[in-house]
């Protein structure tokens, strides 16, 4: 590449998408080299500064990751011959370095394992709770600085690099390994795994924070999705995701408040990403092993091929919904299965299924008979469903657009 | 290798289904067996039963003095009814031992890392 007057243009916002893409990865190597989580992640930090500096002059180099990896290594090995603890660190390192893992045991098999996998697992490993399981995911695989991370919880940076702080400390005091489980233990550790990538999406859903958490999620299950091509729950995720975006700018007004499925402006659905969404789940659903993400999946994709909402395949909706009911027999499936049931066999029906569901303290429980009442005629009992659905609602759009219900129905 | 402790807690007075005779023959088994396996596997260290904590006594130090005093040091319906120290390559070998611990005694078994250990 040229020298200094080479014009490239390459802003900090350059390099900060390139270090969104490839930092996971190169965190990952990191890891895996030296068995250190912080000096992994500071060596990063420092490649990407180096590169901040020098690419805009010199030009991206043909393989950025590859670059920032190398020069994170370089860093690292120095720090560590500058300690004494370094040393010794630097000492094993070498024993530990990829290839050389254990003498005893066999290399692992399978297909090529790709360290980010590892690093996914140790960051959902279940000895971890929920939330730092999402912050470390973010964190190191997603790229997201502490302060990112915070925002999208709400919480302070303080309270944000502690909780990160105190999840490292267990991994590395309680020697949570740097693995990617085997066979017979996949099912356990894939579901937290799952589980978090779908819940950063859907706090990028009811949050404005940034960045788009959505985007990340659906970042993460395509990386899981390349590296998991066997795994028919992680292509169900990742379909499932995509036709979760396709409807995401028609689920709100300019104002906030949401738009129900029924009421969505269908020609503003992103066709693209329905197409995708459902080829990856047509793939899934070849291998006849249905979990609980490929037939939210596949719920999500017969309403996608509905043009209008009268086109709606209901009777079809039922059956999946039967069928995820058998595989998450929750109480929030179930209502959602009624809901279905409704749109057959009339809101009556719905209504006496409902009714009979323990789920009073969740919102859209509340929204949902408030609904059915109101078709019923039922005014007074639908006003009271929806002052109680309001009082509860999570966003201010959600309140309004609930009060609005309870006004439309007198 | 890491040292593991795995502690059983107990619940003073907790209503529990009391076993039958027969299965607490057959939990006795199982855990011979699983602490002959611990043995075999080299992940064995020290393992006990201890009393309930009506039995136990504190000593502190106040004004200079050791002054000795019955009773638990916390007051807790919670107490450690027994344990074991297991070394294990990491986290995922720990905790595949006490799933069968909890699966041959049938209570809860707590897993933390030892900061330091020497026997």
């Amino acid at each position: 590449m040229g020298d200094g007057d080479t014009a490239i243009r390459l802003d900090e916002g350059e390099v900060g998408r390139i270090f969104r893409e490839e930092s996971g990865r190169s965190v990952a190597a990191l890891i895996h080299i030296f068995g250190d989580i912080d000096l992994a992640e500071d060596a990063v930090q420092e490649a990407f500064a180096v590169a901040l500096g020098r690419w805009p002059r010199k030009g991206v180099p043909p393989n950025p990751g590859g670059w920032i990896t190398t020069t994170a290594r370089n860093h690292a090995i120095d720090r560590l011959r500058r300690e004494s603890r370094g040393r010794e660190l630097l000492s094993e390192a070498a024993v530990l370095s990829p290839g050389s893992d254990d003498p005893g045991k066999p290399p692992e098999v399978g297909p090529v394992q790709d360290d980010r996998l590892r690093l996914i697992f140790t960051c959902c490993h279940p000895a971890l709770s929920t939330q730092a399981q999402m912050a470390l995911t973010l964190r190191l695989l997603g790229g997201l600085s502490t302060k990112q991370v915070a925002s999208s919880f709400l919480v302070t940076e303080t309270t944000m690099a502690r909780r990160l702080v105190r999840a490292k400390h267990k991994i590395k005091a309680a020697r949570i390994p740097y693995r990617v489980p085997e066979a017979h233990e996949l099912p356990d550790r894939l579901r937290p795994v799952l589980a978090v990538v779908y819940l950063v999406y859907n706090a990028g859903l009811t949050g404005s924070a940034k960045p788009d958490l959505c985007a990340e999620a659906i970042r993460l299950a395509r990386i899981l999705a390349a590296l998991m091509p066997d795994e028919p729950e992680v292509g169900g995720l990742l379909a499932l995701l995509l036709l979760s975006e396709s409807r995401r700018a028609s689920r709100t007004r300019p104002d906030g408040s949401l738009v129900l499925l029924g009421e969505q402006d269908r020609t503003h659905w992103d066709r693209a990403l329905i197409e995708e969404g459902q080829a990856i789940l047509r793939r899934c659903l070849r291998r006849n092993q249905p979990g609980a993400y490929q037939l939210q999946a596949a719920i999500n994709a017969v309403h996608a091929d509905a043009l209008t909402v009268e086109q709606t395949d209901w009777p079809q909706i039922v059956i999946l919904y039967d069928q995820l009911l058998g595989v998450a027999p929750t109480p929030v499936v179930a209502l959602n299965r009624a809901i279905a049931i409704g749109e057959l066999q009339g809101p009556a029906a719905a209504l006496a299924l409902v009714d009979e569901l323990d789920l009073d303290n969740y919102h859209p429980f509340h929204a949902t008979r408030a609904d059915l009442l109101r078709r019923l005629g039922r005014h007074r009992e639908a006003e009271a469903a929806y002052q109680r659905a309001a009082a509860m609602a999570p966003t201010d759009a959600e309140r309004a657009f609930l009060r609005l219900g309870g006004r439309a129905s007198r | 290798m890491t040292h593991y402790l795995l502690s059983v807690h107990r619940v003073e007075g907790e209503a529990r289904e009391p076993m039958t005779d027969e299965e607490m023959a057959q939990s006795h088994e199982q855990l011979a067996v699983l602490e002959q396996e611990m043995k075999s596997a080299g992940a064995w260290v020290v393992s006990g039963r201890l009393h309930e904590s009506a039995t136990a006594t504190v000593v502190r130090m106040a004004g200079g003095e050791v002054v000795t005093t019955d009773g638990p040091f916390v007051e807790s319906k919670e107490y450690l009814g027994g344990f074991y120290v297991i070394q294990a390559e990491d986290l995922d070998g720990a905790l595949a031992w006490a799933s069968r611990v909890t699966g041959a005694i049938k209570v809860p078994i707590e897993v933390r890392p030892f900061a330091g250990f020497e026997a």
